[in-house]
Parts: C-alpha cells; sequence; structure tokens
C-alpha cells in the first residue's frame, strides 16, 4: 500500500474503510508481470460489442433523442438484453461481478454514440453502487436482482435544490416512527428521477446541528411507487437531453426498518464511498465524448477545403486535432488507472478525481474545438458537434464539480507532504 | 436432430479503405482491422437459429487461417456454437489458399464430425469467390441450396428458397446437405456478454491441414495485385449522332 493512501486513511476517517474495505473482499491479485497496457482476450470482445452496438443501435437514433428530449427505453432495453448493463452486480443476485475497469470500457464506447444516452444507463449503475457496497444480501438479492430481472433503472438521490457540492448541508430527514422511518424531504436534479424503479436516498437522521456529518446521515432505499414520492416534471436541460433530470419531492414516505444500509448515521460514508466506483466510468464517458469530437472533427478537416487544400493540411486546424487527442489519450489512461486500482483492492479516490477532472475539462475543450474546426457549419444542428459542446458541460458539474475533485485532490497533496518527512 | 457445420472467415473489416501493398504482392493486412466474414455471421446465426429451435443439436465452428482465426471462432462460440475447430494455415500457404483447400477440409471435417449440414456463407468479403460451398456439396457428393435466403426443416429434409437473378426459386434437398447464406437469410445476433464470457470454456481444438490429409500446394500464383484503374474523365458531346460514331470508335458498338 503505497505511504500516500496509508496517511490519507489515517487522517480521513469519514472516509476510512468504506469502499476500500468492500473492493477488497473481491479486490483481484495484483499480478506480478509488471505494466500492461493491453486487453485482454475477453475485455477486448466486450468492447467490440459496445462498440458494435453503439454504431448501430445508438449513433443513428442520438439526434432524434436529443430533439425530442424521450428517454431511450427502447436502446436501455437492447443494452440490458445483451448484459452491457448491470455488468458490476454481484453473482450471487446474477449479476455478473465485473470490475469497475470493463463497466469503464462500455461507458466510453456508448458515450462515443450519445452522453445522453450513456448518462441514462450509468445512472442506474451510480444508484446501485451503495447497495453494492453497503447493501446486506437480502437488499443486494431483492433489489440488483430486480434489476437483473427486468429492464429497470435505479437513481442516485442525494443533491436538493439547496445542497450539491456541500452533501452535509442536505436537508432531506427522516425520523423514526416504531419499526419504519417517515420521510420528507426535495431532492432536485435526479438522474432517472422520473422513470427508476428505486432510489437510494441520503436523508439527515439525526437532527442535532452540532452531529458530524459522519454520524448524522443515513442511506436508504425507496420505492418509486411508494406513497408520498412525487418525481417533478422533466427538467429542460442544456445537453445529455436524452437523460431524464428531475426534482423529486418525499411526503411522509414510510421506510420499512430492512431498507436502511447497513445502520443509522452511515448514509454519508456510503453516498461517499460509492464515488470510487462511480468517477471512474464518468471520466470513462467523457473520453468517449470527446473521441468522439477528434473523430467527426477529423473526418470534416479532410473533406473541407479552403484556399486549395483540404483544412486539415493548415496546421492551426492539424494543431487543434493534436491537443484533442492528446486530451484523449491521457484522459484515457487516467479512467483506466483509477478502474483498475479499485477493482485491485487499492484506494482510487484521489486517481478517480484526477481522471474525473480532467476528462470533463479536455472534453470540453475538444467539443468546442470540433465546433471550431466545422467553422459556421459547427454551429448548426445539422451537424453533429454542437450536440457534444451542449453535451460536455455537465461533465464539469455532476458526480462532484470539477472545483470539488480540486479540494479532494489538492487536500490529499498538503496531507501527504506534512506527513512526509523529506 | 442434426449435427450443423459452420464454415467463418477471418477476413478485413467491411468498412475500412484497403490499401494495395507497394510491392504489389497483396493488400495491407497488418494492423487492419478483421473481423468475421459478413456473410459467415449469418450462416452462424441461422445454425444457431436451428439448435434453438430443435432441429441441430450441435453447432461446430470451423476457420481455416493463422493464428487470429480463433478470434474468428471466438465470436461464433459467443454467438452460440457449441465447440470450434481451428485449422492452422500460415505464410505462404495462407496466401495462397483457395475455395478447393477449404472445400476438402471442410468436406474431410464433415465426414470426420459426421456433419448432417454444412452451412458457409456465400462468399468472403475480400475475394468474392463464391465457390467453397459449390465445392464442398461436390466432393461430398452431397446436395447443395446455394444463396438460401430461407431454410426450413422438414422430415423429408431440407426446404430451400434460392436468390436467384430472376427472383426466388424453392428447392427440397435430402440431409446431408450443403447451404450458403445469402444477405436476407436472417439478421445476425450481437453477442451478448453472458455468451461472450462463456465462450471462453467452450472447446477450440486445433489441428492442421496434414492431420486431415489435405495438399495445401497452391493451385495459382500471385502475379501482381493492383488498385482499380482511376475512372478517367467523361466528356459531353453535341448530340447524339457524335455520341453513336464516338461509341462505334471506342469498339463498344
Amino acid at each position: 500500500m503505497n505511504p500516500i493512501s496509508q496517511f490519507v486513511r489515517a487522517t480521513r476517517p469519514i472516509y476510512r474503510n468504506l469502499s476500500t474495505s468492500a473492493c477488497v473482499a473481491s479486490a483481484r491479485p495484483i499480478p506480478n508481470t509488471g505494466f500492461c497496457f493491453e486487453l485482454n482476450d475477453e475485455q477486448k470482445a466486450l468492447q467490440e460489442l459496445a462498440r458494435k452496438f453503439t454504431k448501430e443501435e445508438i449513433v443513428p437514433v442520438a439526434a432524434q433523442y436529443d430533439k425530442t428530449g424521450e428517454y431511450p427505453w427502447p436502446i436501455v432495453k437492447k443494452a440490458w438484453e445483451l448484459g452491457l448493463m448491470n455488468g458490476h452486480v454481484p453473482e450471487h443476485c446474477g449479476g455478473l461481478g465485473m470490475g469497475v475497469f470493463d463497466g469503464c470500457m462500455v461507458a466510453e464506447e456508448l458515450a462515443y454514440g450519445c452522453t445522453g444516452i450513456m448518462t441514462a444507463m450509468e445512472a442506474s449503475g451510480l444508484g446501485q453502487t451503495p447497495v453494492i457496497i453497503a447493501g446486506n444480501k437480502e437488499q443486494q438479492k431483492k433489489y440488483l436482482g430486480r434489476l437483473i430481472d427486468e429492464p429497470l433503472v435505479a437513481a442516485y438521490c442525494v443533491t436538493e435544490p439547496g445542497a450539491g457540492s456541500d452533501v452535509a448541508g442536505v436537508k432531506t430527514r427522516a425520523e423514526k416512527k416504531g419499526d419504519e422511518w417517515i420521510l420528507n424531504g426535495q431532492k432536485m436534479w435526479i438522474t432517472n428521477g422520473g422513470v427508476a424503479n428505486w432510489y437510494f436516498v441520503l436523508a439527515r437522521t439525526n437532527p442535532d446541528p452540532k452531529c458530524p456529518a459522519s454520524k448524522a446521515f443515513t442511506g436508504f432505499i425507496v420505492e418509486r411507487e411508494w406513497a408520498g414520492v412525487t418525481p417533478g416534471r422533466k427538467e429542460q436541460n442544456m445537453g445529455q437531453r436524452a437523460s431524464d433530470t428531475r426534482g423529486i419531492t418525499f411526503e411522509d414516505v414510510r421506510i420499512p426498518k430492512e431498507n436502511v444500509l447497513i445502520e443509522e448515521g452511515a448514509g454519508f460514508k456510503i453516498a461517499m464511498g460509492a464515488f470510487d466506483k462511480t468517477r471512474p466510468p464518468v471520466a470513462a464517458g467523457a473520453t468517449g465524448l470527446a473521441q468522439r469530437a477528434l473523430y467527426e472533427a477529423t473526418k470534416y478537416a479532410l473533406e473541407r477545403k479552403t484556399f486549395g487544400v483540404p483544412i486539415a493540411h493548415h496546421q492551426a486546424v492539424a494543431f487543434l486535432l493534436a491537443d484533442m487527442s492528446i486530451g484523449v489519450e491521457t484522459a484515457r489512461l487516467a479512467w483506466q488507472r483509477s478502474a483498475w486500482m479499485v477493482d485491485h483492492g487499492q484506494r482510487n479516490t484521489v486517481m478517480a478525481s484526477v481522471a474525473k477532472c480532467h476528462a470533463s475539462e479536455i472534453a470540453n475543450k475538444a467539443a468546442s474545438d470540433a465546433v471550431q474546426i466545422f467553422g459556421g457549419n459547427g454551429f448548426n444542428t445539422e451537424y453533429p458537434v454542437e450536440k457534444l459542446m451542449r453535451d460536455a458541460k455537465i461533465y464539469q458539474i455532476y458526480e462532484g464539480t470539477s472545483q470539488i475533485q480540486r479540494l479532494i485532490i489538492s487536500r490529499e497533496i498538503l496531507t501527504a507532504a506534512k506527513q512526509s518527512n523529506g | 436432430m442434426a449435427r450443423v457445420l459452420v464454415g467463418v472467415k477471418r477476413v478485413i473489416d467491411y468498412a475500412v479503405k484497403i490499401r494495395v501493398k507497394p510491392d504489389k504482392s497483396g493488400v495491407v493486412t497488418d494492423g487492419v482491422k478483421h473481423s468475421m466474414n459478413p456473410f459467415d455471421e449469418i450462416a452462424v446465426e441461422e445454425a444457431v437459429r436451428m439448435k434453438e429451435k430443435k432441429l441441430a443439436s450441435e453447432v461446430i465452428a470451423v476457420s481455416c487461417g493463422p493464428a487470429q482465426s480463433q478470434e474468428t471462432l471466438r465470436t461464433a462460440l459467443a454467438m452460440g456454437a457449441d465447440r470450434a475447430i481451428h485449422v492452422e494455415v500460415v505464410g505462404a500457404e495462407y496466401e495462397t489458399m483457395q475455395p478447393i483447400h477449404v472445400a476438402k477440409i471442410l468436406a474431410k471435417l464433415s465426414k470426420d464430425e459426421k456433419a448432417d449440414i454444412v452451412i458457409v456463407g456465400k462468399q468472403a468479403i475480400d475475394d468474392d469467390s463464391n465457390q467453397t460451398a459449390q465445392m464442398t456439396a461436390a466432393l461430398l457428393d452431397w446436395p447443395q441450396g446455394t444463396f438460401a435466403s430461407k431454410v426450413e426443416k422438414t422430415d423429408a429434409g431440407l426446404t430451400i428458397t434460392r436468390e436467384i437473378d430472376g427472383g426466388l426459386e424453392t428447392i427440397k434437398t435430402k440431409v446431408p446437405a450443403v447451404i450458403s447464406a445469402d444477405l436476407r437469410l436472417n439478421e445476425p445476433r450481437y453477442a451478448t456478454l453472458p455468451n461472450i464470457m462463456k465462450a471462453k470454456k467452450k472447446t477450440l481444438k486445433k489441428m492442421t491441414a496434414k492431420d486431415l490429409g489435405v495438399d495445401l500446394a497452391p493451385r495459382i500464383k500471385i502475379v501482381s495485385v493492383e488498385d482499380p484503374p482511376v475512372r478517367q474523365a467523361g466528356s459531353i458531346v453535341p448530340d447524339v449522332d457524335t455520341l453513336i460514331s464516338k461509341l462505334k470508335e471506342g469498339g463498344h458498338v
């Protein structure tokens, strides 16, 4: 275990144990062969499947879903049939128990086709992750098994109108009443909010303002069809329009005590621990978008002529492509490493932040540069790149804003520096 | 229930732009994306559907080629084939391997494996030979249903609808028989992730043409491979009479 992680573990008790211990239980042994940058045959076959699916099922309809904002159920169902969703569900629930790396690989391929459609699928994974890392066997069998048996999706409900980055500021509250918890509050910007079968909800269970965040919150599994659960209207967003984002109101919702994850007060840890597994796929998604921007821009630059030659022959344009490529390659290496680390039982919190932050920024730059290369055509909806630019922005915001990622990374640097003797 | 043998070929992917090697000895294959011949995917799909309809008991995929042909066989296994046989052919022998060689291999394997139906794609997209199915049937002295767009199994044998120039032709054959798959026979499935993982555990047997007693000595010699000539610009003529006289001059009428 490398020294930096050790120090962080000692000094950040709120993050201690949860993600790492859950990983260590199913962590893969680290091979002795040193660095390897090659996929194995099974991964190649999986990547091929995802790529083919994207090309044939997602790319042809992405623009249409972007226009209508309709939830891509037909695509979600097809992907579910092929096993492209829910690969990470443990085997005892009927899943494949796949690692984060393989899931990220699929995410990047799907995102290449459309990040809105891909987010609709990934958000279900985000909602499931607390149950995967903190659920008991009964909860896992019931709620994860349900998603394996039918093409249903889940959602992760933490953000509120008044609390996004400041998760400790969550005001939705749950009060114990006999064998049940009564849930009241408002969530916002919940991806899959209107279509999910069940939600992971974070609520404050200790009303004492002096109680530390690490003990004041509890994680619950809440079913969509319970009385008092009201998803709001579908929000009209700048991009990723196929994805369903809504506010959700909980009014005196009765939660049985069996639906508490771990125990009262464990919620904050669970909510944060999930990110170690879900930030790499988001980074992979942003990488897929950047790759698409690069592909479209290159294709166009070889066709469009200016001053007698294809514009790709002008260095100003060629250099934009080169910078896009630098972004794509480094973002890919970053998600790959952060995913590999968590699969092999290493604490990847910082690397996941690095990957997510970097990928989101290069994706925005690549999409913007792609529009630039397309010139006037790039600004127009008949060409594919303006959608990429609209879709890219959210990557700097959701799953932890770029500013929060920088907070995580810089804290790590300073902690390690203070602890080091050199 | 029938035992089905499916021949699959590893070819350059249909979406790749083919480039001729500078020394004109062939096309560039190094580092180029390869995949299963699309018509062979249709053949595998048909075989797997037969198994699902309980008309076939076992589907065996066969490929002749270098080590990478195993990837193609894994794809066939992931689509639902039960086991695979890789007949390894490499180097110069692979460059000059022709349908006659493959047909001899498939014929021998069909006898060894006691196959009742052999299905292959109607032609490979790299050489467009359209010979393997026909030659295999002739070597085995089995009936053949080529360019199949529909295959039905009856008690008497097979009813095959063939796509021919004039339309559709329906023939009835006994079993055993050889079928070659045409485009509209079916829509191949995606290999699902669970099947991709199961494919790893299925048997893949490796052998050589010599093991089957087939001689791979070349029947052809590749003299040169060149790009098709660049299309010449046309010219606009003032009237029909000039057009006719120009066509006559060119020897076209």
